[in-house]
């Protein structure tokens, strides 16, 4: 047989088997067709009867052209999940090689690497104009699947190899050149150790959310926590048979159907979740959280398909462009000219220098943070009516110029102020001394004589204990002390612990077990009733409430439930509070609000809560009583809320606010790896747990055992994630004692 | 020596232990569905963390308690006649047959033969340097020790005493201490071997090896 026409069918068999795969095996009339046809060809090639086997093989070949682009009408959600997990798919090795001009690997070669994951390259484009050859250096960064490739674990990072992307993103930053991040990951390697899953992730968003040089994200297989790590962009593109997840189809189908102990979901309820889960290309740039698709061949980009990748050199140079132009200081003419090229061929003909000023890079870390904070607001259900918004607009207009007024103008001159002040007021008690002398000399009565005890007493005494406004009763008790019965601490096994009668438990004992100290939750209203001063907590925002964006089944009323058992609108109250006349903005996300899951209306009210306290230059305080990560029934909105808060958090901590995070219960996922993870000071109270993902999802994505305590608090703190753990009892004591060391005496230092 | 082989000739013809479970406290206990004959399984787990098979509740104030198996085996009898009722703690619920495995078997053998030194005290316990480098370089079974003989340093708050051992002459057969693990006291330390039975005891021990056949 001819070599050349081995090779087609070579290539046809392939395409054949690649169909087969990304439709997961299920009977389709079309690919049968396509078999058989190849079939027949193969026969009557052994027969040896053919007239023009190159004819007829150039015929099939257009008949694989024409079923791909007819399958490609009706790709499912979960089509594209299987085609981006597909051992063939395009890799970001493939990518270096075809879309940039040269590159070196950097941070360690393919499996001799800390992480071979995640994948590091300095790469350069050239571009020509005239005779003139331009050479522009850009950082690639991206997690790397491999073709299979055992070692790259997937493209599942580990928190070393998301520490090593920040790393060379702190040297891009350095050397002013962008930074394209590929995405390819199904999510991030769930392991606790140093520093920790969440808690790397969390440092890669909040220092992405203030890289002074441009990013383009291009996003692929973006699962959740992994994506985000290296997704916090100026502009994100999309490849079109890509996902962009909260969770993967078969994680959510777990959760929805309730499965436990390694039961597996079926492929219908999977393929269910893919679609109500609205992962895909299209589906997010509805949602505005991708920029542009980048369209891919039929049935998704595999390595040969060379014009793909062509296209995406022409995207992701002119997403760059577009970004630096936008911030530089004369964007007018070139910025139009870069949208119009849009449509051109070749836009390496109108190369834009890719350095930036000092104030260029000032407004391209401005224009990316508003960019995420404008993002999903549309997502939740927010009740407050038009005047009711235009009052709070109004007030905080005269909110912030009154704290303008006194912490710009005031402190700033506060030394020469109060000097005038003290000489006025001196030169005051002299001419009233004076005006008043003639009356004083009439005035009749004795002087009042000192009482020689007291005065002794004054002078020799010990001072007085001056009372700190401690909270001696409690002021809420949790509702279960009414109930009758005794408890078992969970660590009766091992200290002996005694039953503990419920009404003293929940009372009296602030739920902390008498014999070991272990912490039974409570009640996230327990917390603001008996941490703040009495009647100091004014709630606001009360009117954004978590809805149904996405409109998935059955979630409407699931959400009803929650608030009408919770008495709350969303998993997030925010509130202004004071600890002992010290003055604070709080936002509490509550375990008892649907896991106290994150969506759309808490990152709003958590935004929200930040701004608010960096406009009244007060401490901020996120009380987290519990949180099961991002509510993953609100897809994309909820994931988005990961850099959104993260940014809100970056903006206030920028400005020179005192950010506490204080973990409670459970507290897991997104959240922990984005906007409480990030911050300089966390604490947690006794018997919590904090962590990536729990045991179920370890054991099901990474096939450990861990051992049972693998996510007490005490862990995080051997590894550096929080830096101290309370006693539930003395969290008014310990928050105040934390306001007042780390806040200093002004509590908003700097 | 035949005491030994006697044992092993009774654990064979009932190779079985009796594990009576008890209730920890007074309360009312109530059985789930178990029957004399039924298999259960004790905790499992890498770290046991699953709780074995439960096999009643005890509830007192309102506060179910499961009461689960504590090892592997057979049911053999169950208190029906106390479902419902209050009972006292230290009642047997649940009597269950522990198949013994050949490691049980062989640990019951050589405490049975062996002279056992105890831990006076709760403490970290190691071998004098001259012994440990004997243990290193010819296995546990080179050294012989006799009465008063310093064997052991007990070491507790970094507090380091010499140790010595007390009972009949002999080799070392068997180690049960970590050098980095606390001991309990009265926990064994180590089984001592006299010279003329250390043949007869290996060679019960590898009967036993080789013949117990596990359920």
């Amino acid at each position: 047989m001819d070599r050349s026409i081995e090779k087609h069918l070579h290539a046809l068999t392939d395409r054949l088997h690649y169909m087969r795969d990304i439709f997961g095996g299920a009977p389709n009339d079309n690919v049968a067709l396509l078999q058989s046809k190849l079939q027949e060809y193969r026969e009557r090639q052994t027969w040896d009867n053919q007239v023009d086997p190159f004819a007829d093989i150039s015929n099939l070949e257009d008949l694989f052209a024409f079923v791909e682009r007819k399958l490609e009408a009706d790709l499912s959600p979960m089509d594209k999940v299987r085609i981006v997990r597909h051992p063939q798919r395009i890799c970001l090795r493939d990518i270096l090689e075809n879309v940039y001009d040269n590159f070196t690997e950097i941070g360690g070669q393919d499996e001799h690497s800390i992480d071979p994951g995640m994948l590091i390259a300095r790469a350069y484009v050239t571009r020509r104009r005239g005779k003139k050859t331009f050479h522009q250096s850009v950082m690639v960064i991206g997690q790397e699947k491999g073709h299979g490739e055992d070692f790259r674990n997937g493209g599942s990072v580990k928190p070393w190899g998301n520490a090593k992307a920040l790393q060379y993103m702190r040297v891009a930053e350095t050397e002013g050149i962008p930074i394209h991040c590929y995405v390819f990951t199904p999510g991030s390697f769930p392991v606790e150790d140093y520093p920790g899953a969440a808690q790397q992730i969390a440092r890669n968003i909040y220092s992405m959310a203030g890289i002074r040089v441009p990013i383009i994200a291009i996003f692929s297989e973006g699962g959740s926590g992994g994506a985000e790590a290296i997704g916090l962009a100026d502009k994100r593109l999309m490849l079109s048979h890509g996902y962009y997840s909260v969770i993967s189809p078969e994680g959510a189908a777990a959760i929805e159907g309730r499965l436990r102990g390694g039961e597996r979901a079926s492929p219908e309820l999977i393929a269910h979740c893919a679609r109500y889960q609205c992962i895909t290309a299209q589906d997010n740039l509805q949602f505005g959280y991708i920029d542009q698709i980048i369209q891919e061949p039929s049935l998704g980009a595999r390595p040969h398909h060379f014009d793909f990748f062509r296209a995406l050199r022409q995207e992701v140079l002119r997403a760059t462009d577009e970004t630096v132009l936008a911030v530089r200081g004369a964007p007018f003419f070139r910025g139009m000219a870069a949208r119009r090229r849009r449509t051109a061929e070749n836009l390496e003909e109108y190369p834009v220098r890719w350095g930036l000023g000092a104030t260029d890079k000032k407004r391209l870390v401005l224009r990316r943070q508003k960019k995420f904070l404008k993002l999903s607001r549309f997502a939740c259900v927010d009740k407050r009516a038009f005047f009711t918004k235009l009052f709070n607009a109004w007030r905080d207009m005269w909110r912030g110029c009154w704290y303008r007024v006194k912490y710009d103008f005031y402190r700033k001159h506060q030394r020469t102020i109060s000097f005038i002040l003290e000489e006025i007021a001196a030169e005051w008690l002299l001419v009233k001394a004076r005006m008043a002398a003639p009356f004083k000399a009439l005035r009749w009565g004795k002087k009042p004589v000192p009482d020689p005890e007291q005065a002794a007493s004054d002078l020799m005494a010990l001072s007085h204990w001056v009372e700190d406004n401690r909270i001696r009763r409690w002021n809420y008790l949790s509702p279960r002390y009414k109930i009758d019965r005794t408890l078992t601490c969970p660590n009766a096994e091992t200290y002996g612990c005694l039953d503990l009668w419920g009404p003293d438990l929940f009372a009296e004992f602030a739920g902390v077990c008498s014999y070991c100290g272990y912490h039974f939750p409570m009640e996230p209203e327990w917390c603001v009733q008996n941490v703040f001063d009495t009647n100091s907590v004014f709630e606001f925002n009360t009117d954004i409430e978590a809805g149904n964006p996405l409109n998935f089944p059955d979630f409407d009323e699931k959400i009803q439930e929650a608030q009408e058992r919770t008495e709350h609108k969303s998993g997030c109250m925010t509130f202004e509070a004071r600890i002992d006349n010290i003055k604070l903005v709080a936002a509490m996300l509550m375990g008892t609000f649907r896991g106290g899951s994150v969506g759309a209306a808490e990152g709003q009210k958590f935004i929200e809560a930040a701004e608010r306290a960096r406009e009244n230059r007060q401490p901020f305080l996120a009380y987290v009583h519990g949180t099961a990560g991002i509510r993953i029934q609100e897809g994309t909105h909820g994931l988005i809320q990961m850099p959104r808060c993260t940014v809100a958090v970056h903006q206030y901590i920028e400005s020179g606010g005192l950010y506490v995070v204080l973990y409670d219960t459970n507290s897991f996922a997104g959240p922990v790896a984005s906007f409480l993870g990030c911050s300089p000071y966390q604490f947690a109270v006794r018997s919590s747990n904090i962590g990536f993902a729990g045991p179920g999802v370890i054991k099901e994505t990474t096939g450990m055992d861990i051992p049972p305590k693998y996510h007490r608090s005490y862990r995080a703190l051997s590894r550096g994630h929080i830096q101290g753990i309370w006693d539930r009892r003395h969290i008014r004591a310990n928050l105040k004692q934390a306001l007042l060391t780390m806040g200093g005496r002004n509590l908003y230092y700097r | 020596m035949l005491n030994i082989t006697e044992l092993l000739e009774q654990l064979k013809a009932s190779p079985y232990e009796e594990i009576h479970i008890t209730v920890p406290h007074t309360g009312h206990v109530s059985f789930t569905n178990i029957q004399p004959g039924d298999v259960v399984y004790g905790p499992t787990g890498a770290w046991k963390d699953k709780p074995g098979t439960q096999l009643a509740f005890l509830d007192r104030e309102r506060n179910p308690k499961p009461i689960c198996a504590s090892q592997k085996g057979v049911i053999s009898d169950v208190r029906r006649e106390l479902d419902g009722s209050f009972v006292e703690a230290g009642t047997r619920l649940v009597t269950m047959q522990h198949a013994l495995t050949r490691e049980e078997v062989v640990n019951r053998l050589l405490r049975h033969s062996l002279h056992l030194f105890n831990a006076p005290e709760r403490a970290k316990y190691y071998f004098v340097p001259n012994v440990d480098k004997k243990i290193r370089t010819g296995g546990v079974r080179s050294v012989a020790v006799h009465d008063g003989m310093e064997v052991f340093i007990m070491s507790r708050m970094k507090r380091e005493v010499p140790l010595a051992y007390s009972g009949p002459g002999g080799c070392i057969y068997e180690v049960y201490f970590k050098h980095t693990d606390n001991v309990e006291a009265g926990q064994p330390l180590v089984g001592v071997c006299p010279p003329d039975q250390l043949a007869s005891i290996e060679d019960v021990i590898m009967r036993a090896q080789t013949e117990w056949q596990e359920e």
